[in-house]
């Protein structure tokens, strides 16, 4: 075991305290419903496999043994992982660490960056996402992102945008109306644009912007939600509306939310997933992963040790 | 009322214990902003009062007449209509050709080669005399094939210089800064912008109609602003290409019969009745002058309200 030892203030009088890094623990793997075989300390437990008994029917995406590349450089390393219906998955760990490339490669973003390279297999209800169409994966799996980035135009346009297909069918602005109002009801957001849905979305404030966003995203009725640290940008008071949200959306929708924000993904996650060097390192329940986490890895990032 | 925050000054920076370079640098600043205002104030001020008294209603409106004598010369109704017809052309052409450009070389690029090669070709192009283009314009323009942008003289050849050909060579002058200001534009919109049209499953067609353009629409307004002024200021090309006559007609088609004819604009006009230029009327010539610079400030302040560069929140990078 490879341990880097770091002082940050070498000139200091008093030792400040040791920060230990660890770099190529092996990964932990804790699925619920496994007998914790991997009480940390380094033991070694093979990449996860799922029982069949996991394989519930609430799951909608898997990830198999998933590796990213860019340009060759590996970001995300063979990670195995379900994303279910009714529960929030949150992503955690350091920055860098492959959270955000795991998260975008769901819907297939990672293939805008010419660069990216995959293997392994992600699946939306048993099917390849590679055997769908790009447009229509993407209906199904929507994300959010870490700005706000409303289209600069109206807030009822934002919303509609997605419901507006592409090419000769074009749905009018009454048959829209309707379901841009309940995307907004589900977003949180129709109580204070409902009066000016012609206002330019740009004038809203940040948190009314990515509440927007998310109303955009709920819009086109996608059955997984994937937020890229939706909250990263906001104020306190937005984050918690966010927060409520997303806590709320979980019945309806599978959510996967990436966060540096510990606290946050012990506030809003049923399952977490925490990512080190592009490894997954340790999934399970969120009370599980803070509460007793059994990778030494977990465990220190947990507590506050590095990262 | 300070009991939310109390309005407290704190000691200020004070320039004074600059070194001596730095506050010289700051005063230059100082100069220089200051100084262009001046300028610019001395210009529309001298035009004023120079133009402002030569500018009746009735010569803006009635015909030029060729002729040394100052009571019949008419007004500058011809160059008056030269000059809005060349703007008018010039941008419908330059423009979605500049945006086209634009869009290409930001969203696509590809090979990057090619990219490379068109984006010197602009460059060029910006950076070619208009006097030069219009002599290229003119060679072009008498070859037979365009013979109906123009006339074809009796014997045969092509005379070349209409409303037509010369709008096509000022659009070649627009071009250059509608590309630059639309790509500046497009690239200042951040990526995740785009990447969130594509997680709504929309094609890379759809986000640059809906989501990219609509973004970039103040800068591209900017730049035909930038583009009109040009083309309102160009003296060259309108003397070689559509020679700086009053307006004349060829056929019968209306309006056709117009674009195909000749003309002249406000700067040529200006040209030609100044002292300084090769005329006796200078009178005439402030007042062209001045109706010249009108036309261009109301262009730069019509397009700020139409593209809407005022109160728009950008996003965050």
């Amino acid at each position: 075991m490879d341990e880097v030892t770091s002082t940050a203030h070498r000139a200091a009088a008093v030792p400040p305290p040791v920060r230990r890094i660890v770099l190529d623990d092996q990964p932990t793997v804790v699925t619920p419903g496994a007998n914790g075989n991997g009480n940390g300390n380094g033991t070694r437990t093979p990449a996860v496999r799922f029982a069949a008994s996991d394989t519930a029917a609430r799951e909608r995406m898997r990830v198999e043994e998933l590796t990213i590349a860019y340009a060759g450089r590996v970001a995300v390393r063979d990670v195995t992982l379900p994303v279910r219906q009714g529960e929030v998955l949150s992503l955690i760990g350091p920055s860098g660490c492959g959270k955000t490339t795991l998260l975008r490669s769901l819907n297939r973003l990672t293939e805008l960056t010419p660069t990216a390279t995959r293997g392994g297999r992600i699946a939306l209800d048993g099917q390849d996402v590679d055997e769908l169409d790009v447009t229509l994966l993407r209906r199904r799996v929507a994300m959010v992102f870490q700005q706000p980035n409303p289209f600069p135009m109206s807030i009822f346009d934002n919303v509609a945008y997605g419901l507006r297909e592409q090419g000769t069918k074009r749905p009018g602005k009454r048959d829209l109306a309707p379901r841009v109002e309940e995307a907004l009801r589900r977003a949180g957001l129709w109580d204070e644009v409902a009066d000016d849905l012609g206002r330019p979305a740009l004038r809203l404030s940040g948190g009314q912007q990515q509440r927007l966003c998310i109303a955009r995203a709920l819009a086109v009725e996608p059955e997984v939600l994937l937020l890229d640290e939706p909250c990263s940008a906001l104020d306190p008071r937005s984050t918690q509306t966010i927060e409520d949200l997303i806590v709320r959306l979980r019945a309806e929708v599978a959510v996967v939310i990436v966060t540096h924000n510990l606290q946050q993904a012990f506030r809003v996650a049923d399952h977490v997933a925490f990512m080190y060097l592009g490894e997954l390192v340790e999934y399970g329940p969120a009370a599980d992963v803070f509460g007793n986490p059994r990778a030494r890895r977990t465990r220190e990032y947990v507590s506050g040790s590095f990262g | 009322m300070s009991a939310v925050a109390p309005r407290r000054k704190g000691a200020k920076e004070s320039a004074a214990t600059w070194s001596v370079l730095d506050r010289v640098g700051l005063a230059a600043c100082w100069v220089a902003g200051i100084g262009l205002c001046v300028v610019c104030l001395a210009i529309i001020g001298f035009m004023f009062v120079k133009g402002i008294q030569y500018v009746r209603p009735d010569l803006l409106f009635s015909r030029t007449i060729a002729s040394s004598n100052e009571a019949g010369s008419g007004g500058y109704f011809d160059p008056l209509v030269g000059t809005l017809l060349l703007i008018v052309i010039g941008i419908a052409i330059a423009l979605p050709l500049g945006i086209g450009i634009a869009v290409w070389l930001t969203e696509y690029g590809r090979p990057s080669g090619l990219a490379r090669l068109v984006e010197s070709g602009v460059e060029v192009v910006a950076g070619t005399p208009s006097i030069v283009l219009a002599i290229f314009g003119l060679a072009v323009f008498q070859g037979k094939l365009f013979a109906f942008l123009s006339f074809t003289q009796q014997g045969g050849g092509v005379w070349g210089r209409s409303f037509f050909t010369a709008g096509i060579m000022m659009s070649l002058i627009a071009l250059p800064l509608i590309v630059a200001s639309t790509r500046e534009a497009l690239r200042s919109i951040p990526n995740h912008v785009r990447e969130a049209s594509y997680a709504l499953g929309k094609t890379r067609a759809a986000t640059i109609r809906r989501v990219l353009l609509p973004g970039a629409r103040p800068g591209i307004a900017t730049g035909a602003t930038l583009a009109m002024g040009r083309i309102a200021g160009d003296t060259a090309i309108v003397i070689l290409l559509l020679g700086g006559s009053a307006l004349t007609t060829q056929g019968n088609v209306p309006v056709l019969n117009i674009l195909k004819g000749g003309g002249s604009t406000l700067t040529t006009f200006v040209y030609a009745n100044s002292p300084a230029g090769e005329g006796n009327k200078p009178d005439k010539a402030y007042a062209a002058a001045f109706v010249l610079l009108v036309i261009v400030v109301a262009l730069n302040f019509g397009l700020d309200l139409i593209g809407g560069r005022r109160g728009r929140t950008a996003w965050t990078k």
